[in-house]
C-alpha cells in the first residue's frame, strides 16, 4: 500500500543530520552553560543596580528572534573578517542565546537557597567560595535542574534554525531529502520522530525531577 | 580589521516598509495567540473529560507541540499538508504552525495552572444544578486564566519571536520576510538584521509592558 524510494542511505543522510543536531547542541549547551552560570553568579553579587548592563544584554538575546540573531552573527563575522566557519557562528550565537536563558535559571536557584541557610554558613567560619560550594551550588542545583533540562531540550530544538546559515543538521537534511525524493509528508514525519525521540523521554525526565525534587512534597 | 562601510542611511530608508512588517509580525501573533488560547481551552476541557479517545488526541497534540521545533511545525504546515492536497500560502502556514505551537505549550500552562483549584469547586457546581460545561465555564475556567496569565504572555513573545521563521517557507510580508528582500536587493546584511532586531526587541517590551498593565487592571484584588 505503501511506497517509497527511501533507502537506508538516505536513512543515514538522515542521521548524519541528527549528529549534527546534538553535536550543535551539546557544543552550546556545554559553554552556554558555563557562561551562564558565570552571568548568574555574577548577577547575584553585582545586586540589581550594578547588573543592569548585563542584565539589559542578555535581555536582548531573549527578545530578538534567534534567526535575526544567527544573521547578524554572521553577517558580522564576515565584516570582522573573523573567517568563521557556519558552524562555529552557531554554536557561539547558540551560546549566547543559551547563556542569556541559563543566567535567569541560575539567578533563580540561587535566589531560591533561603538566606539564613547561606548566612549560617558564614557565621560557622566558611568562605564565600566554600560557601558557594558546599551550600549554594547542592540546593540551587536542584531547583535549576528540571528548568535546565528544560533549556537544553529547547535549544535542541531552536538548533533547526542554524539551517539558515547552511549547516545541515536534522530538518535541513530532511529538506534535501523533500526536494529530491518528493514525498515531503513521510520524510517530515521521520524527521519529527526522529526530534521526538531525543525529546520525549528526556522531557518525561525532567517532568520527574520536578515532580520528585519539588520542595513541597504533596506530589 | 574593519574595513566595511555601514551605510546606515541606505538601510534606514526603508524603515518604513519594515514597520509595515512589523505590523503584520504583530498581527500574525495576536491572531495565532486567539486560536492557539481557544484550541488550548478545548484540549484542556478534552482532558478532563476523562474520555480516552479525546484526552488521548489532547495529549499527542501537546506532547508533538512541544517535542519538535517550532520550524518543523511550520514546514509540515506548509510541506506537508501540501502533499495532502492542502496548499496553505506562506501566511497562512505560518500562521498555522504558530498556533499549532501556541495550542500545545497554553493548554501545558493551564493544567499547570488547574492544579490548585480544588476539584471540590466543580462537585459544588455540579451539585447547584449546572452542567459540567457551565460550572468549568463559568467556576473553574476564569480562575485558570487569571493564574496562567503570566506565562500566556510569555508564550504571546514566543509567539512574535518564532513569526521570524515564516521567512524559511516564503513569507515576504512580515518583519523578517521584508527585511530578507531588502537584503537580496541591497546585501546590507548587517544593517538591515540589526533594524530588525531593534524592531523586534522593541515588539516584545511592548507587549511584556502592555501585558503587566492589563494584570495590574484586571487582577488586583
Amino acid at each position: 500500500m505503501f511506497e517509497t524510494a527511501l533507502t537506508a542511505n538516505d536513512l543515514a543522510f538522515l542521521a548524519k543530520g541528527a549528529g549534527m543536531t546534538l553535536m550543535v547542541t551539546f557544543v552550546s549547551v556545554a559553554a552556554g552553560t558555563l557562561f551562564g552560570i558565570l552571568f548568574g553568579v555574577l548577577r547575584n553579587q553585582l545586586g540589581p543596580i550594578w547588573s543592569v548592563p548585563l542584565t539589559f544584554v542578555l535581555d536582548v538575546f531573549r527578545s530578538v528572534p534567534l534567526l535575526i540573531q544567527l544573521v547578524l552573527g554572521n553577517a558580522f563575522q564576515a565584516i570582522a573578517k573573523m573567517g568563521w566557519e557556519p558552524f562555529t557562528t552557531s554554536c557561539v550565537i547558540l551560546s549566547l542565546y543559551t547563556a542569556a536563558y541559563c543566567t535567569e535559571i541560575v539567578r533563580g536557584a540561587i535566589d531560591a537557597v533561603p538566606p539564613t541557610t547561606r548566612r549560617a554558613a558564614r557565621s560557622l567560619g566558611l568562605t564565600w567560595r566554600q560557601d558557594m560550594v558546599y551550600i549554594v551550588a547542592p540546593l540551587a542545583t536542584r531547583v535549576a535542574l528540571p528548568s535546565w533540562i528544560g533549556l537544553t531540550l529547547g535549544v535542541m530544538k531552536d538548533s533547526s534554525l542554524v539551517l539558515w546559515l547552511g549547516l545541515i543538521e536534522l530538518l535541513r537534511a530532511s529538506q534535501i531529502l523533500v526536494t529530491r525524493l518528493q514525498e515531503p509528508l513521510f520524510i517530515l514525519m521521520i524527521c519529527g520522530a526522529i526530534y521526538f525521540l531525543i525529546s520525549f523521554p528526556i522531557a518525561r525526565f525532567g517532568g520527574y525531577l520536578e515532580r520528585r525534587w519539588s520542595p513541597d512534597d504533596r506530589n | 580589521m574593519f574595513d566595511y562601510t555601514f551605510r546606515w542611511n541606505q538601510a534606514l530608508r526603508s524603515l518604513p516598509q519594515m514597520l509595515e512588517g512589523a505590523l503584520v509580525t504583530l498581527e500574525i501573533a495576536v491572531l495565532s495567540m486567539i486560536i492557539g488560547l481557544a484550541i488550548a481551552v478545548c484540549l484542556t476541557v478534552f482532558r478532563l473529560t476523562g474520555n480516552v479517545l479525546l484526552s488521548g488526541f489532547a495529549r499527542t497534540w501537546i506532547e508533538i507541540a512541544r517535542n519538535t521545533p517550532a520550524l518543523f511545525q511550520i514546514y509540515m504546515a506548509h510541506f506537508g499538508l501540501g502533499s495532502l492536497g492542502i496548499h496553505l500560502n506562506p501566511y497562512a502556514a505560518l500562521l498555522a504552525g504558530i498556533a499549532f505551537n501556541n495550542a500545545g505549550y497554553l493548554s501545558e500552562n493551564f493544567r499547570g495552572a488547574l492544579k490548585p483549584i480544588p476539584d471540590t469547586q466543580m462537585r459544588a457546581g455540579r451539585s447547584l444544578g449546572m452542567t459540567w460545561l457551565q460550572s468549568f465555564r463559568l467556576i473553574v475556567m476564569p480562575q485558570m486564566l487569571r493564574v496562567a496569565f503570566l506565562p500566556a504572555t510569555n508564550q504571546m513573545i514566543w509567539a512574535i519571536l518564532m513569526t521570524s521563521l515564516g521567512v524559511t517557507v516564503g513569507m515576504n510580508t512580515d518583519l523578517a520576510g521584508i527585511t530578507q528582500e531588502l537584503n537580496a536587493r541591497s546585501f546590507r546584511t548587517f544593517e538591515l538584521f540589526a533594524i530588525a532586531a531593534v524592531i523586534y526587541y522593541l515588539i516584545a517590551k511592548f507587549v511584556t509592558l502592555a501585558a503587566r498593565m492589563v494584570a495590574w487592571r484586571m487582577f488586583r484584588y
